[in-house]
């Protein structure tokens, strides 16, 4: 099974082991992903937050070069998951915006690319089952709480993915790893985003009750599906919270398939993973 | 007696066009303002920016914290009963404040500037050139120092951006998409 892969800036600099444990674990689970070639950044909240039109025409070329491969698209980061997807269904359901992108752009969209969270790829590509029959080493003594944050299943008209309020996807997958999915009520609240160099102290309070909230439920460790996310989790707790690791999901499934290079991945982490998998005899 | 003079109104249809909103369906439910994240830190909650615009209120709401304190989440755009998406509001709220040059040491669309500088310039973020500019201009040198330096160390900060070939498409499009 083939995808395109859409790896997005981040992916390439402060969330490397994201994209490292994707690729790794996307093969494992037989998913071919085939990086664009020449892909450009999505825009993210820079670009819809100065300039509506550039907020499309500049995801819109990574839709061009996808259209080209002709295969789904899976895209790793939530931010540019959002943007893409926001994107196509725009080019889908505007035709002013349509013919203004195809305009600048010089592509004519033909709507027949699918645009997926790498979540949700793995979900619906692959499947809880199948990943619970790979698994070799169950994530014993793992009490995960899953933190999807805003853009995965918002705004619901155009994720059309899980459910908004309460996701269970990640949860799902979570529970087939053999770890424990601990169920919270701050699935979805954000963590403050790209506010986090701007506004450094109103995102450690966002951060702050979303660890409280886990610690409050009981977890050794939180999980999400996007770098911001993962990094705000990691960076901006309040101080002298010696709190719980931050995982990526498709590390946590590197780990129950006991992929070698798990171990790289995991020097990587801000908050040092290894102390709670070496106390669970989960570490390779 | 007219609740709102030309320039408000005039205000309140561009605002309502630029968002594609349906702005005159809130009726002040407050779904919105329950679930915003940013309530504690901003000076509006949702449902007032949005009574702002519906009274063409332009010099109050062109100037407040809460546009660009709001992180984006759709928490209300996805909760409102009437469909009304405030981030969309909030976004063209954002573009009008910058297109009547309002934003003067303003830190959010300083750094929105970096990051999309190094679009530009890249085709993709650079982000530690990204994060080092924005620190410059904002003479915020000495913070985050420590998680930088440890990135740097762990091999998550490339000194080398990662350029696309084709920067030529994307200055056309930046070009192209200027208002």
């Amino acid at each position: 099974m083939k995808l395109s892969y859409f790896p997005g800036c981040s992916l390439e600099s402060t969330a490397k082991e994201y994209d490292m444990s994707a690729r790794s674990v996307c093969k494992a689970l037989g998913m071919e992903l085939v990086e664009l070639e020449d892909w450009v950044c999505c825009g993210a909240t820079s670009a819809h937050s100065t300039n509506h039109t550039l907020s499309i025409t500049l995801p819109a070329k990574n839709i061009a070069l996808a259209q080209e491969l002709g295969s789904d698209l899976a895209v790793p980061c939530s931010a540019c998951y959002n943007v893409l997807k926001k994107t196509d269904y725009t080019l889908r359901n505007d035709e002013n915006m349509r013919g203004k992108t195809e305009q600048i752009t010089g592509f004519k969209y033909s709507g027949e690319i699918n645009i997926l969270s790498l979540l949700e790829a793995v979900v619906t590509k692959v499947g809880v089952k199948s990943i619970a029959k790979s698994v070799k080493k169950p994530l014993q003594g793992l009490n995960v709480v899953c933190y999807y944050g805003c853009l995965l299943v918002r705004p619901p008209e155009v994720t059309q993915f899980d459910n908004r309020e309460n996701p269970e996807s990640l949860d799902n997958i979570i529970n087939s790893l053999g770890a424990r999915a601990i169920p919270w009520a701050y699935k979805t609240d954000c963590c403050g985003a790209s506010l986090s160099l701007t506004s450094a102290d109103i995102v450690q309070k966002m951060v702050g009750r979303l660890m409280d909230a886990a610690k409050e439920a009981g977890a050794n460790a939180i999980v999400t599906a996007c770098p911001l996310c993962q990094s705000n989790l990691e960076m901006r707790r309040q101080k002298g919270d010696t709190g719980i690791p931050a995982f990526y999901f498709t590390e946590l499934i590197g780990l129950a398939l006991d992929l070698p290079d798990t171990g790289r991945w995991f020097k990587l982490h801000l908050v040092d993973p290894l102390p709670l998998l070496n106390s669970l005899s989960l570490a390779r | 007696m007219n609740l709102i003079d030309q320039e408000g109104l005039d205000f309140y249809r561009e605002i309502r066009e630029k968002s594609g909103q349906p702005i005159e369906l809130c009726y002040q439910c407050r779904k919105c303002a329950a679930g915003c994240i940013a309530n504690e830190h901003a000076d509006f909650y949702p449902n007032e920016i949005i009574r702002l615009v519906q009274l063409g209120q332009k010099e109050k709401v062109l100037n407040c914290k809460s546009i660009w304190i709001c992180s984006s989440c759709e928490t209300c755009g996805a909760r409102c009963p009437n469909g009304i998406n405030t981030r969309a509001i909030i976004d063209a709220l954002k573009e009008k404040a910058i297109a009547e040059k309002l934003v003067k040491g303003n830190k959010v669309y300083l750094f929105h500037t970096q990051f999309l500088n190094s679009v530009l310039t890249n085709g993709r973020v650079h982000e530690p050139m990204m994060m080092a500019f924005y620190k410059l201009k904002s003479k915020d040198l000495w913070s985050d120092l420590d998680f930088g330096f440890n990135m740097f160390r762990k091999g998550k900060m490339p000194l080398l951006p990662s350029r696309v070939k084709d920067r030529r498409a994307i200055k056309q499009i930046f070009k192209q998409s200027q208002n």
